[in-house]
């Protein structure tokens, strides 16, 4: 089985059924197989190598979801960058994984002018909207020109299961991100266990307010494909009462959320007096949810299940709590998900029992192939299983188990911060601090919000008579880095706290 | 008004970019130009200078999404209480 057949099987059985919902319109399944395939026929055309890879880098879209498919399709391997992503970060992705195509769109067309000259990789350029591609130093197309075409047949394919379908960047705490490396195998294994949890059905409307570039806004997609469900794409959540009104208008009956979500959802008072009774799941994960979140919730949405689960890009997803527990056992992220094997391990790699905090192990057909070309970083997280050639994915995440063996997150071992649900590298968001001139010493915390998780938080030091002001930080952050790593405080200090050896103590700060 | 909301979105969500940086036509969605908790910062900005309540209904981009829009949207919102009364 391979990702794409996901809709090439929808696509046979239910042509006619909704499949997408976008800003752009409804998209049946023919139709968007027919779209897919003809991005396909145009990358082969081009001389597409089975295993290149491709970026894709747009908002939420029927443009981007055809791109996915159609490059499996294609036997390459996509690449969803962040559509805030800013022009250092692109060509940084795009060199890392040496892409040969970039599908983007009008939008983001400012930053992909200014890295074309950087990214040797890159020979072909797709571009979707109305756009004058004269000023693109590379080859280019327009996605437009290539969808009126009419070759939507279903091109030959060259995969199999045990080759790369994505490649999902995700902050590591050197600074530089690390490309996930995740088989179609991989991919249809963690599809199959989210989808039975959850039971999913080809009935359900799932409502999808994430970006692509995050696996759980994919998986959205992909899950919603593999049932021949409907999945409906907003481009982001912005203004809460349009996502309400689309659970009403559209009968959705599945809506993923991320902590903060939740946080702005539930501010709205007046949404206890509408009928949301077809709601039939909210799946929370990429934090936990704060009991207080979790009761009101419950007041919100009194028919609606509530998923609370846990997992991570190297193997997508761990754990789910089934929602008859979560009044149980509110703070746990539940047992491991079906096909599936987790258990907690000392310091020496011992399994240890209920009640005792060591990291988290995982074993199962959704753990990566690991960090695309970064071998010590792959050999830190992936150590070697039971049997011949198996591996097993070292979280670097605290846990304890109960008595009943449900899990419950306790801390992180790296300093990687959670802000929205996002993973944030303070090294990453410290590097561009350091390029302001004028700031002599950065270091990045999070620090405890509300509604964010955890707020980005920057303490700077300036060189003797820099005039910078926090404006003057936050406008050379929000250009250089995607809209989740902005810091939300910036405070200035004379000097920061040093360990023994000379470094930044940053639990000196708090 | 239109001034007021300008520098508000300025200050808070550009940093002090250059002014032609965002007509008062475009979308703050498009443009990127605000997240999810923006839009509460931007709601709480509304209801403490324009002294008007925004309802949970109102919380669409057609009333929020660009300094147009917002003008009209507390316009329309001036007009709606100064009638009530």
């Amino acid at each position: 089985m391979l990702v794409n057949n996901f809709l090439e099987n929808s696509a046979r059985m239910y042509p006619d059924k909704t499949a997408l919902i976008t800003p752009e319109g409804r998209f049946t399944y023919r139709e968007v197989e027919s779209l897919s395939n003809k991005i396909a026929h145009s990358l082969l055309a081009e001389g597409l190598e089975k295993g290149e890879r491709i970026a894709i880098f747009m908002e939420n879209s029927v443009d981007a979801v055809i791109s996915l498919f159609g490059v499996l399709k294609a036997g390459g391997i996509f690449i969803m960058v962040n559509p805030t992503t800013k022009a250092e970060k692109l060509t940084y992705i795009l060199n890392n994984c040496r892409a040969s195509v970039l599908i983007s769109s009008k939008s983001r067309y400012s930053v992909i002018k200014e890295v074309m000259s950087d990214v040797p990789s890159v020979n072909v350029v797709y571009l979707a909207g109305d756009v004058i591609r004269e000023e693109i130093s590379k080859k280019s197309y327009s996605l437009l020109e290539i969808l009126s075409g009419n070759n939507g047949h279903q091109p030959h394919s060259r995969s199999i299961d045990i080759d790369l379908a994505t490649i999902i960047y995700t902050s590591g705490s050197t600074g530089n991100p690390k490309g996930v490396m995740m088989t179609h195998f991989n991919m249809v294994s963690a599809a199959d266990s989210i989808t039975e949890y959850l039971k999913n059905t080809p009935d359900d409307i799932i409502l999808n307010v994430l970006p692509l570039s995050f696996d759980y806004g994919l998986y959205q997609v992909l899950m919603g494909f593999k049932m021949g469900a409907t999945v409906i794409l907003e481009k982001t959540f912005l203004y809460p009462y349009k996502v309400i009104d689309t659970i009403l208008k559209e009968n959705v009956t599945g809506f993923p959320i991320v902590p903060t979500i939740s946080a702005i959802l539930l501010q709205m008072e007046d949404v206890r007096k509408l009928d949301l009774s077809h709601l039939r799941y909210i799946s929370n994960t990429a934090a936990a949810l704060p009991p207080v979140h979790i009761q009101k919730l419950r007041e919100f949405f009194p028919k609606t299940k509530i998923y609370s689960m846990y997992g991570l890009t190297e193997c997508k997803r761990v754990s789910y709590l089934p929602p008859d527990q979560l009044d149980v056992r509110p703070a746990s992220v539940g047992k491991a998900m079906p096909n599936t094997e987790v258990y907690i391990v000392d310091e020496e790699g011992k399994k240890v029992g209920p009640g005792i905090v060591g990291e988290l192990v995982v074993r199962g057909a959704s753990v990566m192939r690991g960090y695309w070309e970064m071998p010590e970083e792959t050999a830190q997280k992936l150590k070697p299983g039971q049997y011949p050639g198996e591996m097993l994915l070292y979280t670097g995440d605290l846990f304890k188990m109960d008595e009943e063996g449900y899990l419950y997150f306790v801390a992180r071992q790296d300093d990687i911060i959670k802000s929205r649900g996002e993973k944030v590298s303070p090294k990453e968001v410290e590097n561009i601090l350091y390029e302001i001139d004028g700031v002599i010493e950065a270091a990045v915390t999070g620090v405890h919000d509300d509604v964010l998780g955890e707020a980005i938080k920057a303490y700077i030091v300036l060189k003797v008579g820099s005039d910078l002001t926090e404006k003057d930080i936050l406008r050379f952050c929000s250009r250089h880095l995607e809209d989740f790593m902005v810091p939300k405080y910036v405070e200035f200090r004379k000097e920061l706290p040093k360990t023994s050896t000379g470094k930044i103590s940053k639990r000196g700060l708090l | 008004m239109r001034d007021d909301i300008r520098r508000f979105i300025f200050e808070n969500f550009l940093f002090g970019e250059p002014d032609d940086s965002l007509g008062d036509k475009d979308s703050f969605l498009e443009k990127g130009v605000i997240d999810s908790t923006g839009v509460l910062e931007l709601v709480a900005f509304l209801e403490e200078s324009f002294g008007l309540k925004v309802e949970d209904a109102e919380l669409i981009p057609e009333n929020l999404d660009s300094v147009n829009s917002l003008v009209n949207f507390i316009e329309r919102k001036k007009v709606g209480s100064s009638a009530g009364q």
